[in-house]
C-alpha cells in the first residue's frame, strides 16, 4: 500500500497550498464565573494534502477545534479559513465524521450514506448512483449489506458506513473526530489502512482528531499537540511515505512514539 | 418471560380470572350477598349474553367514538407538538394550558362541552380527544426535541433548511415517542369517550353508547347489566390498544426493533 500523496516531503508548504489556516483562534465557552476559554489565540496552519493529527488529553480542546473548523461552532474570536474562503462559505468543501457513527437508525446503510445529497443540492440520479457505488466499494461493503439497518451491522461497518457517507460529497477536507476510538485494537488497524488508501486515491486532507499517539503517528505527515487551548507543539512523523502494519513494530516508530510522547507529557500541566 | 408461548399469555390471564371469579361466587353465597349490590358472576354473564344484540351495538358506537377521538387527538397533538419543536417561545406561551388539559377534571367541563356543541355523536369524540390528548403532545414534542447532537451537527454540515431537519431528522426521531404516547391515550380515550356519554345520555334518547346503557342500567338498580357494560368497557379498550399494538408493530418496523430482532 502506497502512499501516493507526497506533499510533506517537498519542504514547508506554500501559503497558497494552505488548507486550513486558523489564526489566533479563541472559543470561550459560557460568561462570568462560569467562564470557560477552550481554545486561547490558537495558531495553526495545515497544508493541502497533508494528513494531520491532533493529539492531547481528553478535554483539551481537540473536538471544539474540529467543530470550529467544520463550522459548526463559530470562535469567539480569530479566524479560520477554509481553502482561503472562510469556514461558512467553504461548508460543501469540508465533511466531518462523528465519534459514534451517527447513522440514522431508520435508514438503510444505502439511505445513509446518500442522506448529503437529499439535503443539499446534488448531481443527477444516475451520476450519484455510480458515486455511491464506488464509495461503498472503497470503504469495503458488500452489495448485500446497502439494505441492512444500521442496527444489523458491527461497530466496524458502522463506521465504515460512516465514512462513506462524509466521502459522497467528495470532500476537499475531511474532518474527523476520534472515530475509532470505541473499536478494538485490530479493527481500528484496519481501519487505518483503510483511511490511508482513501485519502490518497480521493487526493484529500485530512484532520484526525486522537489521544492515541500510535493511531497518530502511523497515520500523519503530521501531529500537532494541543494543550490548554494552544498547539503545544507541531511534530513532523519522519518515516517513509509507505506504511505498512510492520512499520509499527521499527525502531523509527518507537523513536517516534517517544518524541510525541516526551511533548505530551511536558505539555500537562 | 420474554419469550413466553402463545398459549401461556392467554391461558395465564384466563386462569386468573377463572380463579377471581370463583372468589367472588363462593364470597357472594357465602356472605349472603342481594344481587342488587353484587350479583354472581353467572348472573352477569347471563345478562351480558341477554343483552348482546344491544352491548354490540353500544360497543360499537363507544369505539368508534373512541376511535375518531385518538384519531383527532393524535392528529391535532402532533400538529401541536411540531409547533412546539419549531418556537420554544410557543412553548413557553403554550405550554401551561396544554397541562390545563391534563389536569382539568373532565366531568366539570363536560356539561360545557354539551351547552357548545349539543347533545351529539361529536361531543364525545371532543371529549374523548380533550381526555387523550396531553400524552400525545408531551410524548412527540419530546421526541422532536431530544435527537441526537451529533445528528443535528450532521444535519448543519450539509445546511439543512428547518423544513429539512423536521422532516428527515425530528420527525422520524419521533416515531418511537409517539408510539408510547398513543399507548397511554388509547386507552384514555375510551375513558374520554365513555364519560362523555354518561353526559350525553342524561337528555338523549337517540344515542345508544356503553356509557349510555350504564346510565340506564344504574337508575333501573339492574346490577348484572351494569356490570355486563362495565366488562364490554374494557374489552373495548382491550381492542383498542391491540390496534394500536399493530400500528406498533408496522411504524416501528421501519424502525430499529425489528432490525435488532433479525441480528438476535
Amino acid at each position: 500500500m502506497v502512499l501516493s500523496n507526497t506533499a510533506w516531503m517537498s519542504g514547508p508548504p506554500s501559503a497558497a497550498s494552505t488548507a486550513i489556516q486558523c489564526t489566533g483562534v479563541s472559543v470561550v465557552f459560557g460568561s462570568g464565573r462560569t467562564e470557560q476559554r477552550v481554545l486561547d489565540r490558537l495558531n495553526l496552519i495545515v497544508p493541502r494534502g497533508e494528513i494531520y493529527s491532533l493529539l492531547g488529553p481528553s478535554g483539551c480542546g481537540k473536538s471544539t477545534l474540529l467543530r470550529v473548523m467544520a463550522g459548526l461552532i463559530e470562535p469567539t474570536s480569530g479566524t479560520v479559513m477554509i481553502d482561503d474562503a472562510p469556514v461558512r462559505a467553504a461548508r460543501d468543501l469540508t465533511a466531518f465524521v462523528f465519534q459514534e457513527s451517527a447513522l440514522l437508525p431508520w435508514r438503510s446503510v444505502w439511505q445513509n450514506v446518500r442522506l448529503p445529497y437529499e439535503i443539499r443540492k446534488g448531481p443527477t440520479s444516475g451520476e450519484l448512483k455510480d458515486r455511491m457505488e464506488t464509495v461503498l466499494d472503497l470503504v469495503g461493503f458488500k452489495k448485500t449489506d446497502w439494505h441492512k439497518k444500521p442496527s444489523q451491522l458491527s461497530g466496524g461497518m458502522k463506521m465504515r458506513a460512516s465514512i462513506a457517507r462524509a466521502l459522497i460529497t467528495n470532500p476537499r477536507i475531511l474532518l474527523m473526530d476520534e472515530p475509532f476510538a470505541a473499536l478494538d485494537d485490530m479493527l481500528r488497524s484496519k481501519l487505518n489502512d483503510l483511511l490511508l488508501r482513501i485519502v490518497a486515491e480521493a487526493g484529500c486532507t485530512m484532520m484526525f482528531v486522537t489521544h492515541n499517539i500510535a493511531e497518530a503517528i502511523y497515520l500523519s505527515h503530521s501531529i500537532a499537540i494541543l494543550s490548554g487551548g494552544r498547539i503545544a507543539d507541531t511534530i513532523r512523523v519522519g518515516l517513509p511515505s509507505s506504511r505498512e502494519a510492520a512499520i509499527r513494530s521499527t525502531p523509527e516508530f518507537a523513536t517516534q512514539y517517544g518524541r510525541v510522547q516526551e511533548v505530551l507529557m511536558g505539555s500537562e500541566v | 418471560m420474554k419469550n413466553a408461548p402463545l398459549w401461556l399469555r392467554i391461558l395465564a390471564p384466563i386462569s386468573v380470572f377463572a380463579v377471581v371469579a370463583g372468589i367472588w361466587h363462593v364470597a357472594v353465597t357465602a356472605f349472603d350477598i342481594p344481587p342488587v349490590i353484587l350479583p354472581k358472576p353467572g348472573a352477569v354473564l347471563q345478562a351480558m349474553w341477554t343483552a348482546r344484540w344491544k352491548l354490540l351495538t353500544g360497543s360499537s358506537i363507544t369505539l368508534r367514538a373512541a376511535g375518531a377521538g385518538l384519531l383527532a387527538s393524535t392528529l391535532v397533538g402532533c400538529m401541536i407538538a411540531i409547533l412546539f419543536s419549531q418556537s420554544s417561545l410557543l412553548r413557553i406561551a403554550l405550554y401551561p394550558y396544554v397541562i390545563f388539559l391534563q389536569t382539568v377534571p373532565i366531568v366539570a367541563i363536560a356539561p360545557l362541552l354539551i351547552v357548545w356543541s349539543g347533545f351529539e355523536f361529536r361531543t364525545v369524540v371532543l371529549v374523548s380527544c380533550i381526555i387523550s390528548i396531553f400524552p400525545i403532545i408531551s410524548n412527540v414534542t419530546s421526541g422532536l426535541l431530544s435527537i441526537d447532537p451529533n445528528h443535528v451537527d450532521l444535519f448543519r454540515m450539509q445546511g439543512a433548511s428547518r423544513w429539512k431537519t423536521l422532516t428527515k431528522l425530528r420527525i422520524p426521531s419521533a416515531i418511537p415517542h409517539l408510539v408510547l404516547g398513543l399507548r397511554i391515550s388509547c386507552g384514555l380515550s375510551v375513558i374520554g369517550a365513555i364519560v362523555g356519554e354518561l353526559f350525553v345520555s342524561s337528555s338523549s334518547a337517540d344515542y345508544d353508547g356503553l356509557g349510555t346503557i350504564m346510565n340506564a342500567m344504574q337508575a333501573q338498580l339492574r346490577t348484572a347489566e351494569l356490570m355486563g357494560a362495565v366488562i364490554a368497557c374494557t374489552l373495548l379498550g382491550i381492542v383498542l390498544f391491540l390496534i394500536v399494538q399493530l400500528i406498533d408493530f408496522v411504524l416501528l418496523r421501519r424502525w430499529t426493533r425489528v432490525a435488532g430482532f433479525e441480528n438476535a
